[in-house]
């Protein structure tokens, strides 16, 4: 098996969170999240629906507000101070479940609209970043065409792109192949190991639990809005401690 | 169950299927009607029902446009004419275009129509000379040529909006268009649009410079400059106290002491203003360029409402985006005013509002500050429709799903960019249909400036031409050509709408 330990993880810190608390009014939806990612890991969120696994990557980019605790990313503590969110969103990438493409521009102009305004890149210059990370996703020739007219696999993988071409230090994942059919969640997997092997930094709520295995180094399982369990794939899979983990993996690995 | 058997025998495909054309439409007149006005007996019947209506709409109309009096010099005159029989009077569009389509009192420019024809002037300074010594075309446009270029130069200048594959430079006319078009309907020297497009683009420049610090300094910087340049802040805040101090006195609070109005004491003050009076007064006394001067008030016809209509559907567009931006607004405080604002306009006809604009806006103004009437009708027809347009685009707003806010956040965009380039391209396209409705309307509300004595074209008709003795009990003839002229400008509207929707179709999401 490919072992995860090939691909280097450094000390360097780049996401930590500490004792952080979100609520929607009253409904306590976070509880005391401490996680701290290193640069070059790849973690793979899981746990039962409702558990709070989006809500807590969104936190991580501010999408979502935490209302107790301090997340540090790339060394930013995230305030309510706008520069600052603006600026740690542009050094994180994130690709959603409903990949949210903007249907009005075509390809090109999806990927290169965000390096042209937020990081005043030449257009030709992010013309060309763009084409070389649809090539690296394997769909240049669709550049001239819009979302509409690409399949749902497509579309994920050009929404990965996108991100990309904000050259992010981090990149977090929403479930981005829960939306698909079967026979093309595997082109937007490959896409993801892939950048994986080159050290991304990624955070990843999925239940590919192949995936989990294949890349990533590290697996968390929530519920209830708690960090439950989190240890190596391996042992994760082949020996989890807690009961609810053993619950939720019968489940999901049970048929 | 054997029976079944030979259904659900294996299959497997040794040939391919070549591909074939569609299949073509068979067409023919006899089949398109079978198929579409004759397909059953209730569709037949409604079908000969509608043509009934339809030719018995024909026989009465068209024998009445075909013999139409388009010579006679009134309505007597027509009856003279026709002698009896059933005949339409258009004679009265012939006598009346003018006033008609530019107003009562609007000039007709006799120097460049006598240089143009040869005529002497002297023989076209009255409207009996023009239509004695010229023709229909050279009096509309060599006599009228001012307004009538300002609306042929209209399109040039809404063109590049229109069409986004012409050259981006267009706009630069386009920016310069409200300024030369001011200049040609109202005359006057040509320094006053120059030195009001110098003014505003001097605060234009500040703004800009400052907005990059804070964008609430930028806007208090552009209304600084435009007060001075533009307007008297000493008459305002003068008159204004002038007016707290009678209200007060009017409610019993303090004795009022009319004979110490502080505008009046400080109108030595305040003649230095507005600043760019004087500028004007200056150049024009060096270059003298300047056309016939035109009273507001002598403003009227069909041009007035195209005035009112073109300006009123350009300001309150970007008016509303701002107002349903602002109703989303996380600030508490500008929410409540946009929503405040959008709801008591809605709330409120707009026929209230003209009246506003018309007598008490006057009582609201300070004494001696001359606020053109037309200003303030645009002001409140802008308004309105602003509270309007702000309501569809807010529905396409809402219509947008939430991961396209969110996409343009996770990006790094700022909320402008977000605006921008995401979010607004989307909503207002969804909001063609709603936006061009209130504009249709729009336009056709301009016409309820006739209730408060302006005379655009339903006023004109109603007025100076139904109540002359010439023309009295032309109703038909007349209403049909303001109809007439109203549908052309709607329908191209609608349509030009529903070809940018189409093209703005770039498959569903
Ligand atoms: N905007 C919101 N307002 C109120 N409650 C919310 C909101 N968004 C999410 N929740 C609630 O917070 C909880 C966690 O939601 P979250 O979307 O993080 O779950 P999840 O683990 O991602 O689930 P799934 O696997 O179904 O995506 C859920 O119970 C959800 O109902
Ligand atoms: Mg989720």
């Amino acid at each position: 098996m490919n072992q995860p330990a090939q691909m280097t993880i450094s000390n360097e810190v780049a996401i930590e969170i500490d004792t952080m608390n979100k609520w929607y009014g009253t409904f306590h939806v976070l509880r005391d999240i401490d996680l701290t990612v290193y640069r070059g890991e790849r973690i793979v969120i899981c746990g039962p629906s409702g558990s709070g696994k989006s809500t807590l990557i969104r936190c991580i980019n501010a999408l979502e507000e935490h209302q107790a605790g301090r997340i540090t990313v790339d060394g930013t503590v995230l305030s309510s101070d706008l520069k600052n969110i603006d600026k740690i969103r542009s050094e994180v990438g994130m690709v959603f479940q409903h990949f949210n493409l903007f249907p009005h521009l075509t390809i090109l102009e999806n990927c290169t609209l965000a390096p042209i305004w937020v990081r005043k890149t030449p257009r030709k210059e992010a013309e060309e970043t763009a084409m070389h990370f649809l090539e690296k996703v394997k769909i240049p020739e669709q550049a001239d065409k819009y979302p509409g007219q690409l399949s749902g696999g497509q579309q994920q993988r050009v929404a990965i792109a996108r991100s990309l071409c904000m050259r992010p230090r981090i990149m977090l994942f929403d479930e981005p192949t829960s939306a698909l059919d079967p026979e093309m969640i595997s082109e937007v997997l490959d896409t993801m190991i892939e950048l994986a092997e080159e050290g991304m930094t990624m955070l990843c709520v999925t239940h590919e639990m192949g995936f989990a295995r294949k890349v990533a180094n590290r697996v968390i399982f929530m519920d209830a809005g708690q960090i439950v369990e989190q240890n190596e794939p391996e042992e994760f899979f082949n020996n989890p401690k807690s009961d609810r983990t053993k619950l939720f993996l019968s489940q999901i690995l049970g048929h | 169950m054997s029976g079944t058997h030979a259904h659900t025998a294996a299959f497997v495909r040794t040939s391919e299927i070549p591909p074939s054309l569609p299949p073509q439409n068979e067409g023919g007149v006899g089949r398109w009607m079978r198929e579409n006005l004759f397909s059953g007996p209730i569709n037949s019947i409604l079908t000969l029902i509608a043509l009934f209506f339809v030719i018995r709409l024909l026989i009465f109309v068209v024998p009445w446009i075909y013999s139409g009096v388009w010579t006679a010099d009134s309505l007597s005159g027509c009856r003279a004419v026709l002698e009896g029989a059933r005949g339409a009077c258009f004679s009265v569009l012939t006598d009346r275009w003018h006033q008609l389509l530019f107003g009562s009192a609007y000039p007709h420019d006799a120097t460049f129509l006598s240089f143009m024809t040869g005529v002497p002037v002297e023989d076209l300074r009255f409207t009996s000379g023009v239509r004695e010594n010229t023709n229909f075309f050279q009096e509309f446009f060599f006599g009228y040529w001012r307004p009538v270029l300002a609306f042929i130069l209209l399109f040039v200048a809404i063109a590049p909006i229109l069409y986004q594959d012409l050259p981006r430079k267009m706009m630069i006319f386009t920016g310069l268009y409200p300024f030369v078009a001011f200049w040609f309907v109202w005359g006057g020297s040509i320094w006053l649009p120059i030195t009001l497009l110098i003014g505003l683009g001097l605060a234009y420049m500040l703004y800009s410079n400052l907005a990059k610090q804070s964008f609430f300094m930028g806007v208090l910087a552009f209304l600084g400059v435009v007060i001075i340049l533009f307007l008297n802040p000493i008459t305002m805040v003068f008159g204004l106290l002038d007016f707290l101090r009678d209200l007060i006195a009017a409610m019993g609070w303090e004795r009022g002491d009319n004979s110490m109005m502080l505008a009046d004491r400080f109108q030595g003050a305040a003649s230095i203003f507005p600043l760019n009076a004087h500028v004007v007064e200056f150049l024009s006394s060096i270059i003298p360029i300047e056309l016939q001067s035109v009273a507001s008030r002598d403003i009227g016809g069909f041009m007035l409402n195209m005035i009112l209509g073109t300006v009123c559907v350009s300001l309150s567009l970007p008016l509303g985006i701002a107002l349903a931006l602002g109703r989303q607004s996380n600030l508490p405080v500008i929410k409540w005013v946009c929503v405040v604002f959008i709801e008591f306009i809605r709330g409120v006809p707009l026929i209230t509002l003209l009246f506003v604009a018309n007598v008490v806006l006057a009582y609201f103004l300070p004494p001696g500050t001359n606020f053109d009437l037309i200003l303030r009708v645009i002001i409140m027809i802008t308004l309105f429709a602003a509270a309007y347009i702000a309501e569809v685009i807010r529905g396409g707003l809402a219509a947008l799903p939430r991961g396209q806010y969110e996409a343009a956040d996770s990006l790094g965009l700022d909320y402008a960019q977000s605006m921008r380039l995401i979010i607004l391209p989307q909503a207002l396209k969804i909001s063609i249909p709603g936006i061009v409705n209130v504009a249709v309307g729009l336009f056709k509300d301009t016409t309820l400036v006739s209730i408060i004595s302006m005379y655009d074209l339903i006023g004109l008709i109603r007025g100076p031409v139904l109540a002359s003795t010439d023309w009295n009990g032309v109703y038909w003839e007349l209403f049909s050509f303001a109809a007439l002229l109203f549908f052309v400008i709607c329908y191209g509207i609608s349509q030009y709408s529903q070809w940018l929707e189409r093209k703005l179709q770039t498959g569903h999401r």
